[in-house]
């Protein structure tokens, strides 16, 4: 492959590992070509929470661990002209372009140039009523009863591109599309354009690949015996390497642990898509029924093949609304009849709050997730070999006294309930809903701008 | 005749992802030959009806022969996925060890 561009991912999720960009930096360095490094770190309830905590301080409401994920790789990256694209901005973009100009200050980056991409933001009330006319019937009824806590639109990777073509070495998001951090860089790089829908899709892909960090690196993957991973402890995160023909290659730095072959990329790559004829993105629809996947050895796998379609109409927007609070309590009982004390347990949390909550019960040790919500589903019966199982107690409701009831309840259970039920633990927490809205793109009006210091005053 | 039956972590490894209440479970053949035993094997019934303590709406099926994969789409199958279920995996993310517990025909 000639001229290489090299996308590397130091993040999947907000509380992803830490620590992880510096031997990625170091690789593109050892590589020498043009590169640069993303962080997705925005999964799709975490924007809401940010725009809580936003409300609670005008300062915060983005990426909490933004300044140990950025401060370690900043001055290497500035001073190898390797840009940062992130949307670690979440609710208040400004604010982590502010915490980012205080890093370079600290580290005597001289005019470190900051961009911010604008847009995606549509919790305002002049956002109402357009918001409202695009929701199905039985959400706008939701979206009624309930408090709107931050609604967003997924931008795709223009403006992205835009601001590095115009200098930027930093670019701070809020919500995009995921693969845009990577599609972004790459349009900005190969300069072609936007309605290369073969490009854009293969781009996406890498962006897809990408976009949850180690899960293509052998993270979300071990299963000893089966599929065993070397150094998982020190799992390296990935970098593609791309083309200007849309080959992709998937690696990671050779210092790391971890393992990229076939089975890991091709579990990644249907991650969370459904139709693999539409994977639908802001900038193009990509279909990868033709796509193949090629095993270079050495931690090394191609991706070929991938086709794309014309970009939709609509730009998918999430809308996040107090849902209510959820309660859970947990409570152990170990030994001999464990499991009968438990479910004796139980029955008196069901017989005490039963009426008023729908309640799930787990018997962790016999049954702790693939039951539905109702209870129903495989349980191993323990016939005396268990001798340990956490009870766990979990329901939700809008009145916030009536869902602690749940804490109250199991705590209760230490005098009132079986014998022997140590460990209890109670959590009581809001809780969030999130509804679907397709925009149309005339309503969207996306940008980018450099920071300046007044955007935080 | 059950004495081909196999579970199907033999031959296959699957990755489940989520939007909303709906799933998305990939399987994926270890070897290219066993592919085929998966494409017989997999119908949308059958896996709907290994789901059925969770109520799944649909089951759909999609066939990607040069990954020699299976890429199903089950809707509400996660009572309301990561915002509203009350499960301690909300996401469903614990689903794809469920499915390759199925036991098939391996022959």
């Amino acid at each position: 492959m000639s001229d290489i561009y090299r996308v590397a991912c130091a993040a999947g999720f907000s509380g992803d590992r830490l620590g992880v960009a510096k031997p990625l930096v170091n690789a593109l360095l050892q590589h020498g070509g043009p590169a640069c490094l993303i962080f997705e770190s925005l999964a799709e309830r975490t924007l809401a929470l940010a725009q809580l905590e936003r409300r609670q301080n005008d300062q915060l409401g983005y990426e909490p661990l933004l300044e140990e994920m950025v401060e370690p790789i900043l001055f290497d990256c500035v001073q190898a002209g390797i840009p940062i694209v992130g949307n670690f901005g979440a609710a208040n973009p400004f604010a982590a372009a502010a915490v980012i100009a205080r890093l370079a200050k600290e580290k005597n980056i001289p005019e470190l140039k900051i961009a911010v991409v604008l847009g995606d933001d549509i919790s305002g009330s002049s956002y109402r009523k357009m918001i409202e006319a695009h929701l199905a019937k039985p959400d706008q009824e939701l979206l009624a009863q309930s408090q709107l806590v931050s609604a967003n639109v997924y931008l795709g990777a223009k403006e992205i591109a835009d601001a590095l073509t115009a200098g930027a070495q930093v670019v701070v998001t809020g919500r995009v599309a995921d693969p845009a951090l990577t599609v972004g860089p790459l349009m900005a790089h190969f300069k072609k354009s936007w309605e290369d829908w073969d490009f854009l899709a293969s781009a996406t892909m890498a962006g897809h690949l990408l976009e949850c960090g180690a899960q293509v690196t052998g993270g979300y993957f071990a299963d000893p015996g089966y599929k065993d991973v070397p150094n998982l402890s020190n799992v390296g995160f990935p970098i593609v390497e791309f083309d200007s023909q849309g080959n992709i290659c998937v690696t990671k730095p050779d210092s790391t642990g971890g393992v990229v072959n076939r089975l890991t990329v091709t579990e990644q790559l249907l991650y969370e898509l459904h139709d693999p004829a539409s994977y639908l993105t802001p900038d193009v629809v990509a279909d990868i029924t033709q796509a193949a996947v090629c095993d270079l050895g050495g931690n090394r796998v191609e991706l070929t093949g991938v086709t794309g379609h014309p970009k939709p109409d609509s730009l998918k927007a999430n809308i996040c609304i107090d849902g209510g609070w959820l309660a859970e309590a947990e409570i152990s009982y170990a030994g001999h009849h464990a499991l009968e004390r438990a479910q004796l347990a139980a029955q008196i949390i069901r017989d005490r709050i039963g009426k008023d909550l729908a309640l799930r019960i787990d018997f962790i040790g016999s049954s702790s997730v693939f039951a539905s919500d109702s209870g129903e589903g495989p349980t191993i019966n323990p016939s005396k070999s268990f001798e340990d199982i956490r009870l766990r107690v979990a329901a939700a409701h809008q009145d916030r006294q009536l869902a602690m009831r749940v804490c109250r309840e199991v705590t209760a259970l230490y005098t009132c309930g079986p014998a022997g039920g140590g460990g209890v633990r109670t959590s009581l927490k809001p809780r969030l809903n999130t509804l679907v809205a397709f925009i149309p793109r005339a309503e969207i009006k996306p940008s980018y701008v450099f920071y300046k210091e007044e955007h935080s005053k | 005749m059950k004495n081909h039956l196999t579970p199907l972590y033999q031959i296959a490894h699957a990755r489940t992802g989520d939007k909303g209440s709906r799933s998305n479970i990939s399987v994926i053949a270890y070897r290219k030959e066993d592919f085929p035993i998966l494409q017989r094997e997999l119908t949308e019934e059958k896996v709907k009806a290994h789901f059925g303590f969770r109520n799944p709406s649909a089951v759909k099926r999609y066939d990607l022969v040069n990954l020699q994969a299976l890429n199903f789409v089950i809707d509400d199958l996660l009572d309301g996925g990561v915002n509203l279920s009350l499960n301690l995996d909300s996401h469903g993310k614990s689903l794809s060890y469920w499915l390759l517990s199925m036991e098939i025909d391996a022959k």
